[in-house]
């Protein structure tokens, strides 16, 4: 039987970012991953926002593996068969430090856990951990095999599936409405044809988002970051949407018709996928939130519920790696107080209430509910379609005036609908 | 059907490293349940099929470990657990 201080559960960015905290502390520090390597069961849209973690982990990620630095963001609205996009783009974006990059997990975790590892903390791979260890109420270390691993605290940061946090008693309820299936391929591309097509320089990267008919009408949308030398194209949708029903294989088909879209095949064209992966993500926010202590444990991450998706930002990773860093501030605290009890690590929860974890968590609780208004998926991005299609007609005979033009797609039951959403809109 | 192929196709992209026993099974006397039903629609690997019979089948060889199937079929019908440490899918861009 050994015995650690701290045991982490999962090499992701929650579970390296405690172990690099604490990495220093003179704590006996074992993370545990079931990967092959860390970053191997991991993958994002994605993009990072490097803000709101930059002075909790000083000087590292500057020299992190990340991809593109987003200079150009672009939100598209998809009908069946046209599209409305929205393009931003500002100095803003260029001047450093730069705000948000692209990023592939497997890549960026793998460095992680080496810097990890640099600083003195054991990361063992190739380890599943099948079960908690309680005493008396209290977790005291996890089961991996025949292996009893203990330690004063355990922490769960395995992900949105976390086992280990179920075992403990503290996930929420694997409710479907509160999660969302994220299926991406990765599609290899010359940088200087990526830099060419989305009118990048450099190291510039771009991000679009795409809502509508890229989900046939189900909660969720597309997605698309360019990294290096390659392209993330995906598409999220709502599990009970998808669940719900439909033809066999209808959900992996959506990328594939999404991929044919005249708005993203000029895109990809002439790319190779070199990857196709996918996983749960959490999408309830706020109100989904599992528990993020018991004793002789803290849930950090995915394994806490703690990701935000309000349409235009999607975010997840920043909050893993302060909820790590917190986690681990936690821990420290304990250690000095000698005591891993509920209410002595209840000191987690309100460390993440002060930060922007719990802050914007709360702020746009109301997001979820109010974007998955159906009619954002179906019947607006028609409409909005519908408009830009008659303004933008010249027939062959004499063209009808813009105001009835747009006034016979807006019709009054339609504005006091449009009228109705906003007020939801205006919650969050 | 060629979707289904384009998915092998997609599939076998991927890194896998093989476990001796499948990780997730279908409980038995389960293989009729509707509640395994919308896994045919969901799973991004295309595992999930029905047979003559109407059991669903589940083949493991392609499973990307997303917990989907946990989710909208449940404990109940399935016996979910990730593959042994070192085994399963092993993403390398991610």
């Amino acid at each position: 039987m050994d015995k650690f201080d701290v045991i982490i559960v999962g090499a992701g960015l929650a579970g390296l970012g405690a172990a690099y905290t604490l990495a220093g502390s003179g704590l006996e520090v074992l993370v545990l991953e079931r990967g092959d390597y860390p970053g191997a069961k991991n993958m994002t849209g994605g993009r990072l926002y490097l803000n709101p973690v930059r002075s909790l982990f000083p000087d590292l990620l500057e020299n992190a593996p990340l991809e593109r630095f987003i200079t150009h963001e672009g939100i598209s609205i998809m009908a069946k068969d046209r599209s409305v996009t929205l393009h931003y783009s500002g100095n803003e974006l260029r001047d450093k430090p730069h705000h948000s990059y692209s990023i592939l997990r497997s890549k960026f975790d793998r460095w992680l856990s080496e810097r990890v590892e640099e600083k003195g903390v054991a990361v063992l791979s190739k380890i599943r951990v099948d079960d908690v260890i309680k005493n008396n109420g209290k977790i005291v270390g996890v089961l991996a095999g025949a292996d009893e691993l203990r330690a004063d605290i355990v922490l769960a940061c395995d992900g949105v599936l976390s086992l280990v946090s179920e075992k403990a008693g503290l996930h929420a309820p694997e409710e479907p409405g509160n999660f969302a299936l994220g299926i991406k391929e990765v599609i290899a591309l010359d940088s200087g044809v990526i830099n060419e097509r989305f009118n990048l320089e450099g190291d510039e990267g771009a991000a679009r988002l795409f809502v509508g008919e890229v989900t046939q009408g189900k909660f969720g949308g597309g997605f698309l970051y360019t990294n290096r030398e390659s392209v993330s194209l995906g598409i999220v949708v709502d599990i009970k949407d998808a669940a719900a029903d439909s033809p066999p294989g209808e959900v992996p088909s959506l990328l594939d018709a999404f991929k044919k879209r005249p708005e993203i095949a000029p895109l990809i064209s002439g790319g190779s996928t070199v990857e196709y992966s996918a996983h749960i993500v959490p999408e309830g926010g706020f109100k989904a939130m599992g528990n993020l202590y018991g004793n002789g444990i803290l849930v950090a991450g995915d394994a806490a519920g703690l990701a935000l998706n309000i349409g235009f930002t999607v975010r997840g990773m920043e909050f893993a790696l302060a909820s790590g860093h917190f986690a681990a501030q936690t821990v420290m605290n304990a250690r000095a107080a000698g005591n891993f009890d509920a209410p002595t690590l209840s000191i987690y929860r309100r460390l993440l209430e002060d930060s922007f974890v719990l802050k914007d968590l709360k702020n746009f609780q109301e997001t979820h509910a109010v974007v998955g208004n159906p009619r954002f998926f179906n019947h607006y991005p028609e409409l909005i379609g519908a408009i830009m299609k008659d303004i933008y007609s010249v027939p062959a005979g004499p063209k009808e005036r813009l105001y009835p033009t747009i006034r016979k797609n807006l019709t009054l039951g339609e504005l006091w609908t449009l009228f109705m959403d906003m007020k939801g809109i205006m919650k969050i | 059907m060629s979707e289904t192929s384009d998915l092998k196709a997609k599939l076998g992209l991927d890194v896998f490293k093989p476990a001796s026993e499948p990780h997730i099974r279908i409980r038995q006397g389960m293989e009729k349940d509707p509640r395994l039903k919308p896994a045919l629609r969901v799973c991004p690997a295309g595992l999930y099929s029905e047979n003559e019979k109407g059991e669903i089948v589940l083949t493991i060889d392609g499973c990307l470990e997303c917990g989907t199937c946990r989710f909208v079929c449940g404990t109940e019908t399935l016996d979910w657990n990730c593959p042994p440490g070192g085994t399963g899918v092993q993403y390398r861009f991610g």
